[in-house]
């Protein structure tokens, strides 16, 4: 178990490295410079944009920038070329705010997809398997903006809430009952829609879960000794089912910093994904890379849980 | 008298057999039990045929249908209108006589739009598709073939020696870059001249440390893929597409180069099991060469589940593309993408609907039934997944 956590975790910290390395490469070596960002600005003088280049290393070599980029940012250092502010701190900010859309999208993924998909597991081939698997598809399909667009003209329209931005603006002094329930409309619809491909593709997996495990010897033993149907669904089968959906609890984690980009534009939602698509738009490096960094290192912590968790749960795997 | 009783014998003879079907045939017979599939497939045609025709009649300084003309007496017009004859130029009257899905804020007719759009669509989706296939099948043939083979450290180090001589380059270091590169050649240029390995108890001291295995092939291509999947993939086109010029092929070539992790899996994986089956050592021992046996003999009984995901992957590459033009990066403005259209018209959203709801609602169909008709190959393709009523 040691010996196996340990080689993993070096082949990980392998593996971040060459991402760090890549990332580096692909944001250094695409055609311009952050320094040309707006030549048409008269405050951009020549002498500008020396000094410019001088304070963020730009006229060093390539490898000499990887080393000090790394060295700032492991040294919580690293400070956005943007506005001179601690990009630790600005992403701290950012987090914050994306947080509750990915706690209450993930409740509302784990919670919907689940009996949805025992319910099309159970009763396979009629017709609500068959409209469930029909909105599976229509939901993986359907473009987010698209679908954005089309609750927004309807919640506004039906029951009259503002639903951009984090909260309505100019609020004043109303009740704490008022601005809980103003939060909450403005949380449910970026959330749910963050939630939607997670919910198709979600219940899609645990359809055929339940039903490699229905065509089990030991439920037709359980069916055949004469077990009500919900205790040979529900006790012998889900709970067999259940098994490899332990492990996801790992992999949801990247979603931490995933924060979708179009999701956050359109409801002008200052999370990660905005601020992202804010930097790529300044050609903010440190903070690209930074954000590259830390969803990486998302991924690899994910894929060791889930790798530990499999560990815990199933008995048969022997690593 | 006789053929005849030969032929009744043979008829005899046949009989019992399972009715002849030839692969085509099978396939049709179970892909056609799935309705939904053959929804996606009629739309997957219905969609290539459109985009083709729409091709023909968008592009050129005359198009017959011009999706750039602006109209400004006819803005805003609903679907189904009919142009305002007695205001146009001429030259301005629309060929169809009544503009099928209505007119933009600039007066540019949409159904000429989307058409144009669509060609973008269907090209972005099948030549990223493309890219990510065949870097996959190579990459994954490479693993899956060659897997247990070593790297020897001789050829990290020319490896090594060149890529940093070309980084060297790339950062305007000349002199290193050029002595760099010198090694690198010089070292190729040894281990081709050795080309027979040495035995291994006649190796010298620096021989052996030439021809020290280090890694398998089969881990550095595993890795790269590890190391590939770690990056938030829209994230990662965003910028790069952002960063460099606007154009349509670099949306194409970045979104292939991000998306062949999954085909390569796939071919290593059954590459993996088909290498080691008879009838791969019945060629082997025929005296084939690794080439014809890759290419004859397992590339085509690997094929199946790469067509599944490169269908299912040009929905997503669709959708990617959409939600590029969306943000605004990628096809620059004259020219009309589906996502650009809806990404104007939701600004009209309440007082011209449809400007939304058209590309909003092509998009949907496109992807739904690329979606739905990967995964009724996918059924039929893979006798494991079938489902059996």
């Amino acid at each position: 178990m040691i010996a196996f956590m340990a080689r993993s975790a070096i082949q990980k910290l392998i593996t971040l490295f060459f991402v760090a390395v890549i990332s580096f490469l692909i944001i250094h070596l695409a055609p311009g410079e952050p320094s040309q960002v707006d030549p048409l600005n008269p405050k951009f003088t020549p002498e500008m944009v020396e000094r410019f280049r001088k304070e963020f290393h730009l006229d060093k070599p390539l490898y000499v920038q990887f080393i000090y980029f790394y060295r700032d940012l492991f040294t919580g250092r690293t400070l956005s070329w943007k506005d001179n502010q601690s990009v630790l701190k600005k992403i701290r900010q950012r987090f914050i705010n994306s947080l509750p859309l990915f706690i209450v999208g993930t409740i509302l993924t784990w919670t919907i997809s689940f009996p949805i998909g025992i319910r099309s597991a159970i009763f396979r081939g009629g017709t609500y398997d068959r409209s469930a698997t029909f909105f599976a598809y229509l939901l993986i399909s359907i473009p987010g903006f698209f679908f954005t667009y089309i609750l927004i003209i309807f919640v506004v329209s039906h029951f009259q809430v503002p639903v951009i931005g984090m909260e309505t603006f100019g609020m004043g002094d109303t009740t704490w009952l008022n601005r809980a329930m103003d939060r909450l409309w403005h949380l449910l619809l970026p959330s749910l829609l963050g939630a939607t491909a997670g919910i198709a593709v979600l219940s899609r997996y645990v359809r055929s879960q339940m039903l490699e495990v229905e065509g089990q010897d030991y439920v037709r033993t359980a069916k055949a000794k004469g077990l009500a149907p919900d205790q040979v669904h529900y006790k012998h089968a889900l709970r067999n089912a259940l098994l490899p959906f332990v492990t996801m609890f790992g992999l949801i984690l990247p979603g931490l910093i995933g924060g979708s980009v179009i999701i956050e534009s359109i409801f002008a939602w200052p999370g990660m994904g905005r601020m992202a698509y804010e930097a790529i738009l300044a050609r903010d490096y440190p903070i690209i890379l930074t954000l590259n960094f830390v969803s990486a290192v998302l991924v690899l912590i994910g894929t060791f849980i889930s790798d530990l968790l499999y560990l815990v749960v199933d008995p048969r795997i022997r690593l | 008298m006789e053929n005849a009783t030969i032929n009744s014998q043979n008829d005899l003879l046949e009989e019992p057999l399972a009715p002849k079907r030839t692969r085509l045939e099978e396939f049709w017979r179970l892909f056609r039990k799935n309705r939904l599939a053959i929804a996606g497939m009629f739309f997957f045609v219905l969609f290539f045929a459109l985009a083709i025709i729409g091709f023909g009649l968008t592009r050129g300084s005359a198009p017959i249908l011009d999706p750039a003309l602006v109209r400004l007496q006819d803005k805003l017009r609903p679907p189904l209108a009919r142009p305002n004859l007695e205001r146009l130029q001429p030259h301005e009257i629309p060929k169809m006589g009544i503009y099928i899905f209505g007119t933009d804020d600039l007066g540019r007719d949409v159904f000429a739009r989307m058409l144009q759009g669509s060609w973008v669509s269907l090209t972005v989706g099948f030549v990223a598709v493309g890219i990510a296939v065949l870097i996959g099948i190579f990459l994954g043939g490479i693993a899956g073939y060659y897997g247990n083979r070593h790297i020897r450290l001789g050829q990290l180090l020319a490896a090594a020696l060149l890529i940093s001589g070309a980084l060297s380059l790339v950062s305007n270091m000349c002199w290193a870059a050029a002595v760099l590169l010198v090694c690198g050649a010089a070292c190729i240029f040894v281990s081709l001249k050795m080309k027979k390995v040495p035995k291994r108890d006649t190796r010298s001291a620096a021989a052996r440390l030439w021809y020290f295995k280090t890694l398998s092939i089969d881990t550095v291509v595993m890795r790269f893929v590890d190391i590939m999947l770690c990056f938030p993939s829209f994230f990662l086109i965003l910028t790069v597409v952002a960063l460099l010029p606007a154009s349509i092929y670099n949306i194409m070539i970045v979104i292939g180069l991000t998306s062949w992790m999954g085909t390569t899996r796939f071919v290593r994986a059954e590459f993996l099991s088909l290498r080691e089956q008879d009838f791969v050592a019945a060629a082997r021992a025929l005296g084939l060469n690794n080439f014809r046996i890759i290419f004859r003999h397992m590339i085509p009984n690997a094929v199946a589940p790469v067509l599944v995901s490169a269908t299912i992957g040009i929905a997503s590459a669709i959708l990617t593309e959409a939600g590029l033009s969306f943000l605004g990066f990628g096809v620059p403005p004259p020219h009309a993408t589906w996502g650009n259209i809806l990404s104007d018209g939701k600004r009209f959203i309440f007082d011209a609907p449809w400007l939304t709801f058209v590309p909003g609602i092509a998009i949907l169909i496109v992807v739904l039934s690329f979606n739905l008709f990967g995964e009724g190959l996918r059924d039929v393709l893979n006798p494991k997944l079938r489902e059996r009523h």
